[in-house]
């Protein structure tokens, strides 16, 4: 009987949240599809570290790799990888989180198994297709993958997290054979500070155009993150203009976010901003355009100067929680 | 150094999609149509790398049915020097678009694939890498900075955590993200040019190519709608909300 396998994303040897909630749509997709044993693959540095963690998640095996050509992520060794993890213990389904990761590397993966791909799921139907949203979110469709070998990259906002339980499956080292062009790694520049990371908040806080500058955004939009220890996100108008870093674009084309609250500032409520938080809990928006489309879909709409209202917001916010 | 651009005809950005009446499809009868915003990037970015002298010449390629023609027009009138249509009616999936634009770069002699990250309709972010994939050629996606070296190209990445640069040997493959650039607007001389630049027209089983999905949409419904929300007064209001109904303070 054939397998699942989940390419589980890790830092410092810890498993990322949206690799967990791959490994909750990895097991849904092995009972539906009747695979025997979910199998996981880690790599990069302390990969080791990583595997055990990820072997706790209820995988059956977890291979790993801390070889030099996962120094830093290339798409080029984690396809091959995931090939090879994939061909040598006959898995027929292979997911990975839709990150810029998964969503860079599953398909070259793809290409070589001549397998077709489901990105960006959002649910294993009973039925067993697959559920994925399209045109932004406008349409939801239900997609079967004819081929014998299966790839799914996952909708982490759309699958619970899991959690370790009961038994450990078992770590094994890998050595991955690597060929191809020859990609050089120049360097890597984090945006983030010590907020927390946008798909894994509580919160999130997410300013606009109206915000003016990066000054401005980073002088209305700080102080509120402070009060909810959220993280901060932005509409693609804020990212083009240069208020805020490129990664903090929320949206059809940028990061999917579901926290339990989420408050736009600013932010009109175009159908693609909408596309990557109306997941949300419960939304707030501040816009002092009262016909601002954002307020169709907001739980708790405030018609009001975002000037005006955010620091009040922030004094009104301190006063409750004290 | 010649340059391929994949050009593909979704409907625009701001139209309200619905699902057709019996959920095969989308309907399509008030749906204006454009070229892809993505490949739009994709397109001025290769222009841009010919007025640098970088190369000679851009060559767009689309996929489907006779009216898609326009979107290749749209994009020769931005500057392209010609096109090709791979002509299909049939629905043609990322894999299908990935072995189409294989067999189209064979033909050719191109230096560099540049292409958009993903369609805004299907929304699947999967063609560019297939193609790497496929043609053995390394891929530098979500790009928004690009620069030519020497038999090599520097991109910048948008990804998760923020920006990343690799350097690629060419030919390769480099997928467009928004910050890359603004796309010139298509001026109106242009239009009329670019209805006599040479259009390269191929039937797609010409190509010898299999053209079966490996996607098949089984059904298509509307999203969930969100239950309405509410105005509220003032920031005490808000914030009372928040604490008594949200439970989030
Ligand atoms: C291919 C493509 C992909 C895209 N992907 C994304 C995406 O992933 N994410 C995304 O967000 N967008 C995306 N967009 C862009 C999207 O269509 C909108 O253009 C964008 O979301 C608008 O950003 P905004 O709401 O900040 O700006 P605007 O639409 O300009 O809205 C600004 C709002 O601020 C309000 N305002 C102004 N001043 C004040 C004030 N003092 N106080 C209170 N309110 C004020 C105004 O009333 C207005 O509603 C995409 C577009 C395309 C074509």
């Amino acid at each position: 009987m054939s397998n699942v396998l989940v390419f589980v994303q890790q830092t410092d040897g810890e498993v990322a949240k949206v690799s967990r909630a791959a490994v909750t749509a990895a097991k849904q997709l092995k009972d539906k599809w009747g695979h025997d044993k979910l199998i996981g693959l880690c790599v990069g540095p302390s990969a080791a570290a990583a595997a055990d963690k990820a072997a706790s998640l209820g995988l059956d095996q977890v291979f790993y790799s801390e070889e030099t050509s996962f120094q830093n992520y290339l798409a080029i060794p984690h396809a091959a990888a995931t090939e090879q993890v994939a061909k040598q213990n006959d898995c027929k389904t292979i997911v990975a989180a839709a990150t810029t990761t998964g969503k860079d590397f599953m398909p070259r993966v793809a290409a070589a198994l001549e397998a077709g791909q489901a990105s960006d799921i959002i649910a294993v139907n009973d039925d067993g297709s697959l559920k994925r949203p399209m045109y932004a979110g406008d349409i939801f469709a239900d997609v079967e993958v004819t081929t014998d070998t299966k790839i799914v990259t996952v909708r982490s906002t759309a699958f619970e997290a899991a959690e370790p339980s009961g038994t450990a499956g078992s770590t094994a080292a890998i050595s991955v054979s690597v060929s191809g062009p020859e990609v050089k790694f120049d360097n890597y520049e984090t945006s983030g500070g010590d907020r927390p990371e946008l798909t894994d908040a509580e919160v999130v806080v997410s300013g606009g155009r109206a915000l003016k500058d990066e000054t401005t955004f980073m002088e209305v939009m700080g102080p509120l993150a402070d009060v909810f220890s959220a993280a901060i996100g932005a509409s693609r108008a804020a990212v083009d203009s240069g208020y805020a870093p490129n990664d903090w674009q929320v949206g059809q084309t940028g990061k999917i976010v579901a926290p339990n609250l989420y408050i736009a500032v600013g932010i009109s409520g175009a159908i693609q901003h909408l596309a990557g938080m109306k997941d949300s809990k419960t939304i707030v928006a501040i816009n002092k355009d009262p016909d601002a489309p954002i307020f169709e879909i907001a739980d708790f709409g405030l018609v009001a100067d975002l000037y005006e209202a955010v620091p009040a917001l922030i004094e009104e916010v301190k006063k409750a929680k004290a | 150094m010649k340059i391929l651009v994949p050009v593909k005809r979704v409907p625009d950005y701001e139209a309200k999609i619905k699902v057709n009446a019996d959920g095969t499809g989308i309907q399509t009868a008030d749906i204006k149509w454009i070229v892809n915003p993505f490949d739009e990037i994709a397109v001025e970015e290769a222009l841009k790398l010919k007025e640098a002298g970088k190369a000679t010449e851009v060559i767009v390629v689309g996929i489907g049915p006779d009216d898609s023609v326009q979107q290749l027009r749209y994009a020769m009138a931005m500057g392209a020097d010609s096109g090709i249509i791979v002509k299909t009616d049939q629905g043609v999936d990322s894999d299908v678009a990935s072995r189409v634009l294989a067999e189209i770069f064979k033909k050719g002699d191109y230096g560099l694939i540049i292409m958009g990250k993903q369609s805004i309709d299907s929304d699947a972010n999967q063609t560019a890498q297939l193609l790497a994939a496929r043609l053995g050629l390394a891929q530098a996606c979500f790009a928004s900075k690009l620069e030519l070296g020497d038999g090599t190209a520097t991109v910048t990445r948008e990804v998760d955590g923020g920006l990343e640069t690799i350097t690629v040997p060419t030919p390769c493959i480099v997928s467009t993200d928004l910050r890359l650039n603004e796309p010139r607007y298509a001026p109106l001389p242009g239009i009329m040019k670019a209805k006599k630049k040479p259009l390269e027209e191929i039937a797609i089983a010409d190509l010898g190519v299999d053209t079966t999905p490996k996607i098949k949409v089984l059904r298509m419904t509307p999203p969930p709608t969100r239950a309405a929300g509410r105005k509220v007064e003032s920031v005490e209001a808000l914030v009372k909300a928040l604490k008594d109904e949200a439970k989030v303070i």
